[in-house]
């Protein structure tokens, strides 16, 4: 029976496999550590000072998107326009009337989130952020 | 081993029953404690079954007397301003007789008639053509009778335009911003490559206020529910001759003239 488990060019393929294995890791071991901390969204006096959103905070950062999305099909579809939270609280269906009401910094606010996690929300082509106003 | 083969699966499947059940039970369980959030109108919201208007033009002869309505409905709702003719947007403007009732235009008609300028808005049809066409929904008829319009959902395929007979409809070829001359954060702009046309004020109706044109138009609009014969408008209409743009196309316009 032939030898077949002999290996050709041993060497040359072991010190290729290791250049290519450094290589293709590359990326993950140059930014090892320098990962960009999570951004805090800055809140504004104001929005300290109501201490709680529509509903509660953890739900907030987690679904604000969709509450967005249902406050515009009841406003625009039902015309619908006031929301009642679970304890009964009244709002304006608005987001540049009640949100950015109270979260006065869309930069410090919004745009911080959305940048770090690389996401366009289109609201901002349409609806006007009262500090941009000319 | 059949036996002890049939009891193992029994016993599976009821502790896998038994499992999938927890979770159920603990949403029933967690539901009644806080209400869920509703939505609602707001207290002061003008409702009817469909909005309509007439238009006195007696009381509106010159361009100069129809400027105050278009000013302020270009003010609240953001409304461009464009040099080129074909880019400009239009919720309410100025029209000739030709234009306005067209196949009733005569060679003997009265001059004054003739050369006055009326003034045109979107009709806020019983059925409109535009909603007809509509391919994604973006344009409806709310319950109030108003021909409204998603923008969220409107994707300037400009169907709708083709179907207005009125062409009370304007597409954005441009990013309108730079062309607003005082913007009001209150109403939203408009972007790029989506269709616009009047919405009755539907956000000012919402807060208990009639359109802003009617407001500044000394009398000379009535705006009112067209199903209630107690109202303001059918008042009116029972009291005076008044016509419509091309009826005989059977839209329904909402929107009538005392000529």
């Amino acid at each position: 029976m032939p030898n077949n488990k002999k290996m050709y060019d041993k060497g040359k393929v072991m010190v290729g496999l290791c250049i290519f294995v450094v290589l293709i890791t590359f990326p993950f071991w140059y930014n090892l550590g320098k990962a960009a901390p999570a951004p805090e969204p800055k809140l504004s006096e104001k929005a300290k000072a109501a201490k709680e959103c529509v509903m509660p905070t953890a739900y907030m950062k987690a679904e604000h998107m969709q509450i967005l999305n249902e406050w515009r099909d009841a406003v625009v579809r039902d015309g619908k326009r006031i929301y009642e939270n679970s304890s009964g609280k009244k709002f304006n269906m608005s987001l540049t009337n009640t949100c950015l009401d109270c979260h006065v910094e869309k930069a410090e606010f919004c745009d911080k989130c959305h940048n770090y996690a690389s996401v366009a929300p289109y609201c901002w082509d349409c609806h006007i952020d009262p500090k941009e106003v000319k | 081993m059949e036996s002890s083969r049939r009891s193992f699966l029994k016993i599976a499947g009821i502790s896998a029953l038994g499992l999938g059940a927890k979770p159920v039970l603990d949403v029933l369980a967690s539901s009644g404690e806080t209400a869920a959030p509703i939505t609602m109108k707001g207290e002061n919201a003008l409702t009817a079954k469909q909005w309509g208007m007439v238009i006195d033009t007696r009381k509106l002869q010159s361009e100069e007397d129809l400027e105050p309505m278009i000013e302020v409905c270009d003010k609240i709702h953001n409304i461009p301003k464009f040099e080129n003719k074909n880019h400009e947007i239009k919720w309410i403007w100025a029209e000739e007789f030709k234009h306005e009732f067209p196949m009733q235009e005569a060679d003997y008609l009265d001059d004054k008639l003739k050369h006055m300028s009326f003034l045109t808005l979107c009709n806020h049809c019983e059925k409109p053509p535009c909603v007809r066409v509509c391919p994604t929904k973006a344009t409806f008829k709310r319950e109030d009778g108003i021909v409204l319009m998603d923008f969220h959902r409107c994707i300037g395929c400009r169907f709708c335009m083709a179907a207005c007979p009125y062409g009370s409809r304007s597409f954005n070829f441009r990013d309108p911003r730079p062309f607003i001359e005082k913007t009001t954060p209150d109403f939203p702009t408009r972007t790029k490559g989506v269709v616009e046309k009047c919405n009755f004020c539907a956000e000012r109706l919402a807060i208990g206020k009639i359109p802003a044109c009617v407001e500044v138009s000394n009398g000379a609009l009535t705006f009112g529910d067209l199903d209630d014969p107690e109202s303001e408008v059918r008042q009116v209409l029972r009291n005076n001759y008044t016509i419509r743009r091309k009826p005989a196309l059977g839209t329904g316009p909402s929107v009538f003239y005392i000529v």
